[in-house]
């Protein structure tokens, strides 16, 4: 879009504030700009997301890549990739991480980690 | 493990047990202010912090007892040679001169890199940032702080699509602080805006678990921006987007900080415009930090001007206010900075900060005229552009319609902004709704998580996260077998080994020099003459990094780059032994018991008192304060007279100073006053010495003199070797 300046039209509403009622004005529209973004982050994920996750659980940078991925494509990341591996290690009746290594090794092991989770739907 | 200062950091030292190394701190670490008006040296300062043990002062410090007042603020260097092993090295160099904020600056391209590199490859304008090499930096810094006696922060960047990922790694392993702002990644980096807000949250979240410091990305849109002062409503409108959003997920406001760039540079009249929006950003974000970063934007490669430019960026952090006093290299506008820019960059900063010492309270900002009204419009500026975000509706549609670095100043619009969509840029179509039971079995996770009931904290699940039990943090030593740091070490090994001297800037060995050139020519012509000129010395891969004209037809000057491929064995070298000082209480002791005269003056056709004064004056520490006797015969005085002014009171030596001329006139003075000595029967009881800031002893001796003193001297040194010459006389 090209405009020219008219700041001197647009400020009409701002011109008799105070200084600090400008501040508050300021911070109050940060505010509401904000508020969505922070809903989106609130309710989604993502595969930096949920590496960070697995990275926590101290799974290595190059599994949390290979079991991110993996979750992608089997419909289960909204689970939380962490979520999969214990569970999946609690049907399997091993220490997450050996799970975890399972889950990258084994490509079967996917279609039981959906069942765990209800299967498709 | 203990530096020692006359070693150099041992690299391999620094590699060993790296598996097991724990940083033993986390968070950001301010300066420790010294409260109160404090006497250093012959002064007083108000806006200092603790002293270093061990640091370096600025070249003139010696005129004040060698003093190194640390101001009050954070300084920052930027390093980014691309090899951490030689990074770290200069980062000690750095800390010596003050710095205590050492920002890494990544490898180009690591923020499209989706997950973590791990291991030591080379990196291009940054180094490619990954745990070993975080490890590494950290165990050699907190070796470093040891050694100069103040905490030093370690800062990169939690950007990209993988910031999430590079967050844990820092918060596990006590990197200090980050740049990190989701507007950054959307416009300058063309990641998908509502991927990169989503890992923002979980990246902030996650930093702000280790205290960490956090800076924004706004100034990128001051270097971006056509004409970088029409986006200061913007950049204060990017400030708030971030600062806001990032205590909505957390963080403490005191840890928040904006990376703020005074917009313009001479020959713009840069204090009007950069000034009242320094005001404005202090006084709409008070309960913020600032980091006031040196102007990027109109740096050329003349060193000189960039130095002047920063020097005005820092009379604005003294105006206003600066928690974090970040530094460009001069030489950036040229190439990747060399390890002694760094140091130039820092203490330009120190300088400037401490010739500043409370400088409002001798001049104060306006309440009334220009500044106030501009101070005014830019912050009603910015709010409209709020407004119209909000019109428009929303932040991502905003981005959609290219509200951002558009180069009208806002509300004028040039249609010339970065436009972005949300179904575009890298990682888009990459985030997904968390389900009903959303699990992240971690502490410090952002966002929904539904924590099963039988659980008090999210790890209690997996017994503990790395953030909690670092004993879990899985360690990758190298992945690539040629691109890392054991092969680059080995490379140079037998030249690290056997002490060999290449000259470097920027890795070990790499045989850089510069050099200066002027010729009586045109701009071009000069340019490729100095390319010449370089290679006939015998450079290899010359470049000219700088060329100014200084009239288009007398001359240009050319500063060219080039390698040199050579190793200087120190041990082969010839240095003259340095002759130790005696006391000054021996000093005093001997000239008590024997009193000594000395006649002084400046000889030839020479005007010039300084440097005399300098050595025999009381109150420049000559040597009168010994109790020697100074008759000073003035300037332009012949060698006879001297000669005869010593015959005539008797004195035990007779100091000339002389200037170096063309028709060496310095020496055939010299040689004169030796003569005229032993014509006159008393040059074997008679102590002859000259001075002047191109004598050396050699050619003082050559001359028949007993000793010579060149720049740099102090009347220590001639007042000891006159009581040690007297001695050798009188056996």
């Amino acid at each position: 879009m090209e405009r020219k300046d008219n700041y001197l039209q647009r400020r009409e509403h701002l011109k008799d504030l105070t200084d600090q009622q400008l501040k508050e004005r300021f911070w109050s529209l940060l505010d509401q700009i904000t508020t969505p973004l922070v809903e989106l982050a609130h309710t989604h994920t993502s595969p930096a997301v949920e590496r960070s996750v697995l990275l926590r659980m101290g799974f290595s940078s190059l599994d949390c890549k290979v079991i991110v991925e993996r979750c992608i494509e089997h419909g289960l990341i909204g689970k939380g990739a962490g979520h999969v591996v214990l569970k999946v290690a609690k049907m399997l009746g091993v220490d997450y991480l050996e799970a975890g290594q399972r889950l990258i090794e084994d490509e079967s092991l996917w279609e039981q980690a959906k069942a765990l989770f209800g299967g498709e739907r | 493990m203990n530096l020692d200062v006359n070693q150099k950091l041992d690299i391999e030292e620094i590699l060993k047990d790296l598996e097991n190394y724990r940083p033993r701190r986390k968070g950001w670490t301010w300066r420790k202010k010294v409260e109160g008006p404090t006497q250093v040296g012959p002064f007083v300062y108000k806006q200092i912090s603790q002293p270093l043990k061990n640091s370096i002062g600025l070249p003139a410090s010696k005129y004040f007892g060698d003093i190194d007042p640390q101001p009050d603020c954070v300084i920052t260097s930027e390093i980014a040679s691309g090899r951490f092993e030689d990074d770290i090295r200069r980062m000690r160099m750095a800390a010596w001169h003050g710095a205590d904020h050492i920002m890494v600056i990544r490898t180009a391209g690591q923020s499209h890199y989706d997950g973590l590199i791990e291991g030591t490859p080379e990196g291009i304008g940054g180094v490619p940032i990954t745990r070993k090499q975080i490890r590494a930096s950290r165990k050699a810094l907190d070796m470093i702080e040891d050694e100069v006696g103040r905490p030093i922060n370690l800062h990169s960047y939690v950007s990209g699509v993988a910031g999430p990922d590079i967050a844990v790694l820092f918060a596990e392993e006590g990197v200090n602080g980050a740049h990190q702002d989701p507007q950054y990644n959307i416009l300058y980096r063309n990641v998908n805006m509502y991927r990169s807000f989503v890992d923002a949250a979980v990246a902030k979240k996650i930093m702000a678990s280790a205290d960490m410091l956090q800076i924004d990305g706004a100034h990128n849109a001051n270097a971006t921006a056509r004409e970088a002062w029409k986006v200061m409503p913007e950049l204060m409108v990017q400030h708030g987007i971030n600062a806001m959003f990032s205590t909505k997920v957390g963080m403490k406001k005191e840890n928040i900080s904006l990376s703020t760039v005074p917009p313009t540079a001479p020959p713009a009249p840069c204090m009007a415009l950069d000034l009242p929006y320094a005001v404005a950003l202090r006084e709409l974000f008070d309960e913020y930090k600032m980091r006031a970063q040196m102007n990027t934007k109109y740096m050329e490669s003349c060193t000189r001007e960039a130095t002047v430019s920063h020097t005005l960026n820092l009379m604005i952090s003294r105006l206003t206010s600066a928690d974090i006093q970040s530094t460009i290299t001069p030489d950036e506008g040229r190439n990747v900075p060399w390890h002694y820019n760094n140091i130039h960059a820092v203490n330009t900063a120190k300088q400037a900060l401490i010739g500043l010492d409370a400088i409002t309270d001798y001049v104060q900002l306006k309440e009334d005229g220009p500044l106030r009204e501009k101070v005014r419009e830019l912050k009603e500026r910015a709010i409209l552009f709020l407004e119209e975000i909000i019109a428009t509706g929303g932040y991502f549609k905003a981005v959609e319609e290219g509200f951002f670095v558009d180069s009208g100043y806002y509300p004028e619009r040039n249609g010339d902004g970065i436009v972005r969509k949300g179904d575009g840029g890298i990682g888009s179509g990459t985030i997904f709704l968390r389900d009903e039971d959303y699990f992240a079995p971690v502490c410090h996770h952002f966002g929904y998580n539904n924590i099963p009931k039988e659980y008090s904290t999210p790890c209690q699940a997996i017994d503990g996260c790395t953030l909690c039990k670092p004993e879990k943090i899985h360690y990758i030593d190298e992945l690539d077998e040629e691109d890392n740091v054991n092969q680059r070490l080995e490379k140079k090994k037998e030249h690290r080994q056997k002490g060999l001297l290449t000259p470097e800037v920027e890795w070990y060995a790499d045989g850089y020099v510069s050099m200066n050139i002027f010729l009586p020519t045109s701009a071009r012509v000069a340019e490729y003459a100095a390319i010449e000129i370089a290679k006939k010395m015998g450079l290899t891969d010359v470049e000219a990094i700088h060329k100014q004209p200084i009239h288009p037809a007398e001359g240009t000057l050319v500063e060219v780059k080039g390698r040199l491929e050579l190793a200087i064995d120190p041990q082969e070298l010839k240095i003259p032994e340095e002759i130790p000082s005696l006391s000054e209480e021996e000093i005093r002791e001997d000239i008590k018991k024997k009193p000594m005269k000395v006649v002084a003056a400046t000889v030839g056709e020479d005007e010039h008192s300084v440097g005399m004064r300098e050595i025999i004056d009381i109150k420049h520490g000559g040597i009168e304060k010994f109790g020697i006797q100074c008759h000073y015969l003035g300037t332009s005085v012949s060698v006879a007279k001297a000669v005869d002014a010593a015959i005539e009171i008797g004195a035990d030596a007779i100091l000339i100073s002389t200037i170096i001329t063309h028709g060496d006139i310095h020496r055939i003075n010299m040689r004169r006053l030796h003569q005229l000595c032993k014509e006159k029967g008393i040059r074997d009881k008679i102590i002859l010495v000259a001075g002047g800031t191109q004598v050396t002893n050699d050619i003082a001796v050559e001359e028949g003199m007993d000793a010579g003193f060149g720049r740099g001297t102090k009347g220590i040194h001639v007042a000891s070797f006159l009581v040690k010459r007297r001695r050798e006389l009188a056996k």
